[in-house]
């Protein structure tokens, strides 16, 4: 049994490059800040806001979590299911959507 | 060597710790998104939904909450380094100003809660602006997160006072982190999707 075998290869990013990546976290938030000022139109403003929200998340899971400097099994182990998983969420939510829009009181 | 699937060995090369708490993280997002799905389903079929977050003061304040919470990131990457280095009291400092950081988010994000309770009337089943599902969908979500960075900060407590005498490993730290940079990453989906697309102008 090697459960604790190969941690010490779990070396991760540089502090510089974690402050940079902690940089451009704060940097897009102020972004995506700005865009809510800007008073954008709602849909415009979703995409944009999800499109940035996954770029944010793959910044800290590469970088902060580590996942950049694990195994690539890993990665295709965890992300592809996850992301299937929310697919299917969504495929539903479409029709649904559009379905419950036109069904709405106005 | 022995193969990576021939059993008894990490296909991932890293510990059964890690491992499982990445399956958590995992199972955590599906719960996030459904959640996060659920106000989707709720603000498209209703359309008196309030926008109560005015730029002045709630969108500055909900920053600030953010810049915290990611700040509060920066501070257990600086943990994981030192405790990879086995600089136990730095690791510490870090892990303790990391708690800081989750404190003072969970600080200022109940402050908003009692505002929006006490003096704008928000609550659970109601408010005076629009569909009372709002209450249910911003304090479910945002109670949930806050939840998450409440036990973050126990977790945190605890695995520091036993790294910082020698029972815990650097493993249980890094662990620590990935738990701690998830609830982080959860964060910056609710913020924007609750916040900023809910501003009053």
């Amino acid at each position: 049994m090697n459960t604790h075998a190969h941690v010490e290869e779990a070396h991760g990013a540089s502090v510089g490059t974690n402050i940079a990546i902690w940089v451009g976290l704060v940097a897009i938030t102020g972004l995506e800040v700005f865009l809510a000022y800007e008073e954008l139109q709602p849909t415009v403003m979703l995409t944009v806001l999800v499109v940035l929200s996954v770029v944010k998340a793959g910044m800290i899971m590469s970088y902060f979590m580590h996942l950049k400097y694990e195994k690539f099994s890993l990665v295709l182990w965890l992300v592809p299911a996850m992301i299937f998983c929310i697919m299917m969420m969504f495929i539903f939510f479409f029709p649904e959507a559009f379905r419950l829009l036109q069904m709405r009181p106005h | 060597m022995e193969s990576a699937w021939s059993g008894g060995g990490s296909p991932f090369a890293m510990g059964s710790k890690k491992l499982g708490m990445w399956l958590f993280i995992v199972s955590d997002t599906l719960t996030f998104s459904a959640l996060l799905i659920v106000y989707s389903y709720s603000r498209i079929t209703n359309p008196d939904w309030p926008r109560p977050f005015p730029i002045h003061p709630a969108i500055i304040f909900s920053t600030t909450m953010t810049v915290v919470l990611l700040a509060s990131s920066l501070t257990m990457v600086m943990a994981v380094m030192a405790a990879q280095r086995n600089d136990r009291k730095k690791t510490v400092m870090w892990m303790v100003a990391t708690m800081i950081g989750g404190l003072l988010f969970t600080g200022l994000h109940l402050t908003e809660w009692f505002n929006m309770i006490t003096k704008e009337h928000f609550t659970i089943t109601g408010n005076p602006e629009g569909t009372p599902l709002f209450g249910a969908v911003f304090f479910g979500i945002t109670g949930l997160h806050m939840t998450h960075v409440m036990i973050g900060v126990i977790y945190l407590g605890i695995v520091a006072v036993g790294y910082g005498r020698g029972k815990f490993s650097a493993e249980d730290v890094e662990v620590n982190g990935l738990y701690w940079h998830f609830v982080d990453l959860v964060w910056m989906f609710v913020f924007p999707l609750i916040y900023l697309m809910s501003v009053k102008y």
